[in-house]
């Protein structure tokens, strides 16, 4: 949830450490390897597990619960559902970020902190409202009724749900980094004669574009992760309602421990492809700062 | 919303009407469907629901694991950042990357990998029955899943505030005579407090609400290991709207209250860098 949830980690280069202010290397290397087992046992173990199940009967048996029917109908809806949760939040993303980092207005603050709100709330209560909302006894649940419209146990209420969840995702990444770069290079080409638009495309976005590419990440991870939300608002019927880590749920409950790992592994995959994109942004990113700093501001280039 | 200053940049209406009409819609009104509802019972019918003895079991539950897998968060993951910020060895940067991992990896596979291993017959499980300790399906197994979701959090916020401390400060403890461990604790300590601080609360915050990777491992047995949120859910399998909802408020109530605090502390630790 909430506020830093996703703060880069730091990658500065190594410090020379004096003897004064660090341990002797008893001390450094018990830390170390404290740390280490830790972690291990914490975040790799599990890891090792999710592949060791998902094989224990045999490739082909992985192959045929990776490529059964279920398996990818559940696939293509969890496509389907960051396919739209994604895009829709980019833009609304991008607008906050916009009229916050670039504006003044009262009430600003408030508005960063409902932007955060659906990081407080828990998964569960996230899809529950939507069933409030849409469901049988919900508020819209007569008139959808009578109009024939399935919005809860159906897609529409899984992408309501993952769409809220997702929301802050790229927001939070964008407005902290366009607020830090200020309004003159857009003031500078709007003054210069260029379109709205224009300026955007030129100018804003060669800015952003590492933290946008950071914030759509972490906001589609999440959106084809999510179990909590869109397992309240899901029918759970095979083959309709059921995304990936819906169908983990339902192999694992039925004892089809294998089966349903096989299932846990491509979604780990795709954890693996997050961390690895995630990190390749986070040094480009760092690359495109020290380069920023590295430049030498105009007003000493024409006095040199 | 008004403009307090004008600018030259075009696309305020349009941007700030997108966020607004967005924001109201699928954030505010469906969150105000709990209020709403809630008031729709009497406060006798509430404050029954909420304090009906498997609801404040399942109270105990989620809020005792948070904590304590919070505070286990809390010691490792100042470790952890002080051995990735201060210490170089092999395979740091993929240990640095892989700290995210809990991020990234969707809770229900985070769920199911934790039940195997930790289950009686499972790699972990195997050497702690005979010594009595049983993780899965118990109070403890709950918390090995809150640890899990709740590692980063910490590393994460304390992580840019050690890297930011300056060297010279524990120099000049050092040279007054401080051994090590005296500058530890009275100089780093004091300094990343705050974030400390905060790291734990956003763990506490991210675990109460917590679901996919806690259902399976908790065993759900009601007055022990039933936690909040799976109650909600049964609630609502039994069509129980307005027990469901009095339940979510009370978990929205605490949610909002933590999600203040996180930021006063944000604001207060920012003013002291700022100072």
């Amino acid at each position: 949830m909430a506020t830093i949830a996703f703060t880069r980690p730091a990658t500065t280069a190594p410090r020379a450490i004096t003897r004064a202010t660090g341990e002797s290397p008893a001390v450094r290397r018990t830390l170390t390897a404290v740390a280490l087992v830790f972690l291990a046992l914490t975040l790799l173990l599990p890891l090792v597990l999710v592949f060791h199940e998902a094989l224990s009967k045999g490739v082909e048996a992985y192959l045929a619960a990776v490529r059964e029917p279920d398996a990818l109908s559940a696939a293509r809806l969890t496509l389907l559902i960051a396919g739209i949760a994604v895009p829709v939040n980019l833009v609304f993303g991008v607008s906050a970020a916009w009229c916050i980092a670039k504006f003044d207005f009262r009430g600003k603050n408030l508005l960063i902190t409902l932007i955060d709100l659906p990081f407080a709330v828990s998964p569960v209560i996230s899809g529950m409202i939507f069933v409030l909302l849409f469901g049988m006894h919900g508020w819209f649940g007569g008139w959808l009724f009578d109009h024939d419209i399935k919005i809860i146990f159906g897609v529409p209420g899984m992408v309501l749900a993952t769409t809220f969840i997702t929301s802050p995702f790229i927001a939070r990444e964008l407005i902290p980094l366009m607020q830090e770069q200020g309004t003159e290079e857009e003031e500078a080409a709007i003054v210069l004669g260029a379109g709205g638009w224009q300026t955007f495309r030129r100018v804003t976005l060669p800015n952003i574009r590492w933290g946008l590419l950071y914030g759509l990440i972490l906001c589609n991870a999440r959106a084809m992760g999510e179990f909590g939300a869109v397992s309240v608002v899901s029918g759970h019927i095979r083959g309709e309602t059921n995304t990936l880590p819906l169908h983990v749920e339902i192999l694992y409950n039925e004892y089809a421990f294998a089966a349903s790992f096989a299932v846990a592994s491509v979604l780990t995959l795709l954890a693996f492809v997050t961390l690895a994109l995630k990190t390749l942004v986070e040094w480009q990113q760092h690359r495109a700062d020290a380069e920023r700093t590295e430049d030498v501001p105009p007003a000493e280039r024409i006095a040199a | 919303m008004r403009r307090t200053s004008r600018s030259v940049l075009p696309g305020f209406g349009v941007s700030l009407g997108i966020t607004c009409t967005y924001l109201s819609l699928m954030v505010l009104l469906p969150l105000a469907t709990v209020f709403a509802l809630t008031a729709d019972l009497s406060w006798a019918e509430f404050w029954g629901t909420v304090t009906n003895p498997r609801v404040l079991a399942s109270y105990r539950v989620t809020f005792g694991a948070s904590f304590v897998a919070a505070l286990v968060n809390t010691v490792f993951g100042l470790l952890v950042a002080w051995v990735l910020v201060r210490y170089r060895f092999p395979g740091r940067r993929l240990v640095d990357a892989m700290v995210d991992l809990p991020f990234a990896l969707p809770t229900a596979v985070a769920g199911i990998a934790l039940t195997t291993l930790y289950a009686g017959n499972g790699w972990v499980g195997r050497y702690l029955e005979p010594l009595g300790i049983k993780v899965s399906y118990t109070w403890i197994g709950v918390t090995v899943a809150l640890i899990f979701i709740g590692l980063p959090f910490v590393v994460r916020t304390v992580q840019p505030v050690l890297d930011d401390l300056e060297v010279e400060v524990e120099e000049a403890a050092a040279s007054l005579g401080a051994r090590r461990s005296q500058t530890f604790l009275r100089v780093v300590l004091p300094t990343v407090a705050p974030a400390l601080l905060t790291g734990f609360a956003l763990a506490f915050a991210r675990a109460i609400g917590e679901y996919g990777s806690v259902v399976f491992i908790s065993g759900n047995m009601p007055m022990k290991t039933e936690i909040v949120p799976l109650l909600i859910i049964t609630k609502l399998e039994q069509y129980d709207y307005a027990g469901a909802t009095a339940v979510a408020l009370v978990m929205l109530l605490v949610s909002f209250a933590l999600l203040l605090a996180i930021n006063l502390l944000q604001w207060a630790a920012r003013r002291r860098v700022e100072a």
